[in-house]
């Protein structure tokens, strides 16, 4: 991996953070009125798959889409713009947080509802498979998605058409407020269990964002070279609330211990340390980098702010 | 014009546009097989092969999303359902995702996948294999419902739907595929939103879609010959978007409306056009709205419990002779549309 390569990764994921960060900040002022999913903390499978892929390739999420988002190269000011309400939203104020498209950079859509992408990705590698296209398509999901029937069906149809879709499951140990161990029978993790529809099943260290882009490459070959599916588990976890801008360490459902010590293994924090360890950046540059994301979207807020809202006709405006 | 079945025209309708949009597919479970989805999807597979005509497994709501997919990048799905009840396994992806894709992404091209659901009728198939699934559907802004009742709406609303921008679902009553009529050769479109009017009338509408247009037809002969009643019948040909225009200008004319539907009373099809006729064309009402539906029940396998269940030509007649307050019986004894049939399905 080049220093160049490092620097982008951690650049990507620094820019995520700061641009959350920040956002959340703001959700505070009530008028960002849309139900949204922070990633802050998961920041490197997004960033670590993303940038292990052509342009052209496409990606699909759920409701935790920012950050994947963001590292497909989805513009920001349709993002924010979206997450205002406004008409210079990704869908121009009528999908909100959890619906984020940017068809130009290969985002084709976001959904709400568990797993639901994951078939959709699949029909989108089967098009390019027909078309004899070298485009593979990219599904992110949580743990959650893995106890939907949807994830079944979705692995042996791909499996069994050999189709060049990517599935990246971050496993962020929680679906909402329950966690894993009472979703989920122990003894077998989801990666292994993918293994009996006849595709490979890797887990890797999801806060690790070169391990995660290694193994992103790695799989993504496999997919290019019509080997079919590839399944990575990336082990993670969300720090802020399931739905919102806050810390919920206080609610009951887990310990203040445990995020600290997720919060100890930031991928941000480990990817610094790494390239400054190695001299291929400076604490200036860190901050400088920082700097810049902040004044973009702190710009990009202020554009949203006083751009205006689409009108109630708007609201009819697509073909019922 | 040369005649063809209903099953034909479906057919036609199919190579056709896949002879013009390369982008068009097939898949189903079974549409490659010798019976080809009782002959609909045959001549497809003959013409074209399995590059373009996928047996798949049993994966309802997967499969509706994969569509979904594949056309968000392109291409054309047609996707089979042997039977429109499982459907309902689909439903979070063609409701929760294809109905609302253009809206809630604000993108100029929608995902336009075309489902066509078969509905079974009779000889004992019971309460999971003879639902009518058109209100379910219609229920949600975002899909367009077609209900061909004609071998020419077969074809002309498959043709509609296979290039059109919204995702479409197509509703075929079984008890329809060997009926008879003329068919244009070309692939010719019918817009959807545009009804028709089955048989011209002046002293009660009645609409009905699907197998109902027919049924309601033969109830209008009936009508006619033995009660000097002159019914007119429309036919909607797509439930949504419907062509309101149409039934209040029939209703306008006749001021009474019965609405029979293959599907039950409450909150259904039937519901909808009496709500349409009653908000928006009140004044033109000579009597109550009625409605001709399955009774408010499971349907039931036991041959006469099966025959009491599903309505007919002779129910129409009925309800039309009480909307008319007329002295005459419905003693005319009419053969079943399925009556040479004899399963299994």
């Amino acid at each position: 991996m080049t220093s160049e390569l490092e620097v982008r990764l951690l650049r990507g994921m620094l820019r995520i953070r700061v641009i959350e960060e920040t956002l959340a900040a703001a959700y505070e002022e009530q008028e960002m009125r849309t139900p949204t999913h922070f990633s802050i903390g998961q920041e490197a499978p997004a960033v670590g798959v993303c940038t292990a892929l052509e342009p052209d390739d496409v990606i699909y999420s759920g409701h935790r889409c920012h950050a994947h988002y963001l590292a497909k190269g989805g513009s920001l000011v349709g993002m924010v713009g979206e997450l205002y309400g406004k008409e210079i939203g990704c869908a121009k104020g009528l999908g909100g947080s959890v619906h984020l498209n940017d068809p130009r950079a290969g985002i084709i859509a976001s959904s709400a509802i568990l797993g639901q992408t994951m078939a959709v990705a699949v029909g989108s590698a089967w098009a390019f498979t027909m078309d004899g296209s070298p485009r593979i398509a990219v599904t992110f999901f949580g743990d959650g998605a893995a106890e939907e029937g949807i994830f079944h069906e979705s692995l042996n149809f791909a499996s069994l058409k050999k189709l060049p879709v990517l599935f990246i499951c971050e496993n962020n140990l929680y679906s909402t407020h329950t966690s894993l161990e009472v979703r989920q029978p122990a003894g077998v993790q989801i990666f292994e269990r993918v293994r009996s529809y006849a595709l490979p099943g890797k887990q890797v260290d999801g806060n690790d964002v070169f391990g995660v882009y290694s193994a992103a490459r790695e799989a993504v070959e496999w997919c290019r070279n019509g080997r079919g599916p590839f399944f990575l588990e990336c082990m993670t976890y969300r720090w802020r609330e399931h739905v919102g801008p806050l810390w919920d360490y206080d609610r009951g459902y887990r310990s203040k211990a445990e995020v600290d010590e997720w919060i100890g293994r930031c991928p941000i924090k480990r990817a610094s340390e790494h390239l400054l360890e190695r001299g291929l950046c400076t604490v200036d540059e860190l901050q400088k980098w920082r700097d810049e994301a902040k004044q973009e979207i702190d710009y990009t807020i202020a554009v949203a702010k006083t751009s205006p809202f689409p009108t109630v006709e708007r609201m009819f405006d697509q073909d019922r | 014009m040369r005649r063809l079945k209903y099953w034909q025209a479906i057919s036609e309708a199919t190579v056709q546009c896949m002879e013009t949009d390369p982008n068009v597919f097939i898949a189903g479970i079974g549409v490659d097989d010798f019976k080809g989805i009782f002959g609909t999807t045959r001549e497809a597979f003959l013409k074209f092969g399995r590059s373009r005509v996928f047996d798949i497994p049993n994966c309802e709501n997967a499969f509706a999303g994969i569509a979904i997919g594949a056309a968000a990048v392109g291409k054309r799905p047609l996707v089979v359902h042997p039977r429109n009840d499982f459907m309902f396994l689909a439903l979070d992806q063609l409701i929760n995702l294809a109905a609302k894709w253009r809206y809630m992404y604000a993108t100029e091209r929608g995902v336009p996948i075309v489902c066509r659901g078969i509905v079974g009728r009779g000889w004992g198939q019971g309460a999971t294999h003879s639902q009518s699934l058109q209100a379910t559907f219609a229920h949600f802004p975002g899909l367009h419902v077609a209900t061909p009742a004609s071998p020419a709406d077969a074809k002309g609303l498959l043709v509609s739907a296979l290039t059109g921008t919204t995702p479409v679902i197509l509703l075929e009553n079984r008890a329809l595929y060997e009926l008879e009529g003329d068919v244009p050769e070309e692939p010719v479109a019918i817009p959807f939103g545009r009804g028709r009017i089955v048989r011209d009338g002046q002293d009660i509408s009645i609409v009905g879609a699907s197998l109902m247009a027919y049924e309601a037809l033969r109830a209008a002969e009936v009508l006619a010959s033995e009660h000097g009643i002159d019914a007119e019948v429309i036919d909607p040909r797509t439930i949504r978007p419907l062509d309101e225009e149409l039934i209040l200008g029939s209703v306008r004319k006749t001021g009474r409306l019965v609405v029979a539907d293959t599907s039950w009373a409450r909150f259904g099809f039937a519901a909808e056009v009496a709500a349409v006729a009653v908000e928006k064309g009140f004044e033109y009402l000579k009597a109550p709205v009625r409605r001709v539906t399955p009774p408010d029940c499971p349907a039931p396998v036991s041959r006469p419990l099966e025959e009491a269940f599903h309505p007919g030509p002779m129910t129409i007649v009925r309800e039309c002779l009480d909307v008319m307050r007329s002295d005459g019986r419905a003693t005319r004894q009419l053969s079943d549309i399925q009556k040479d049939f004899t399963g299994p399905y």
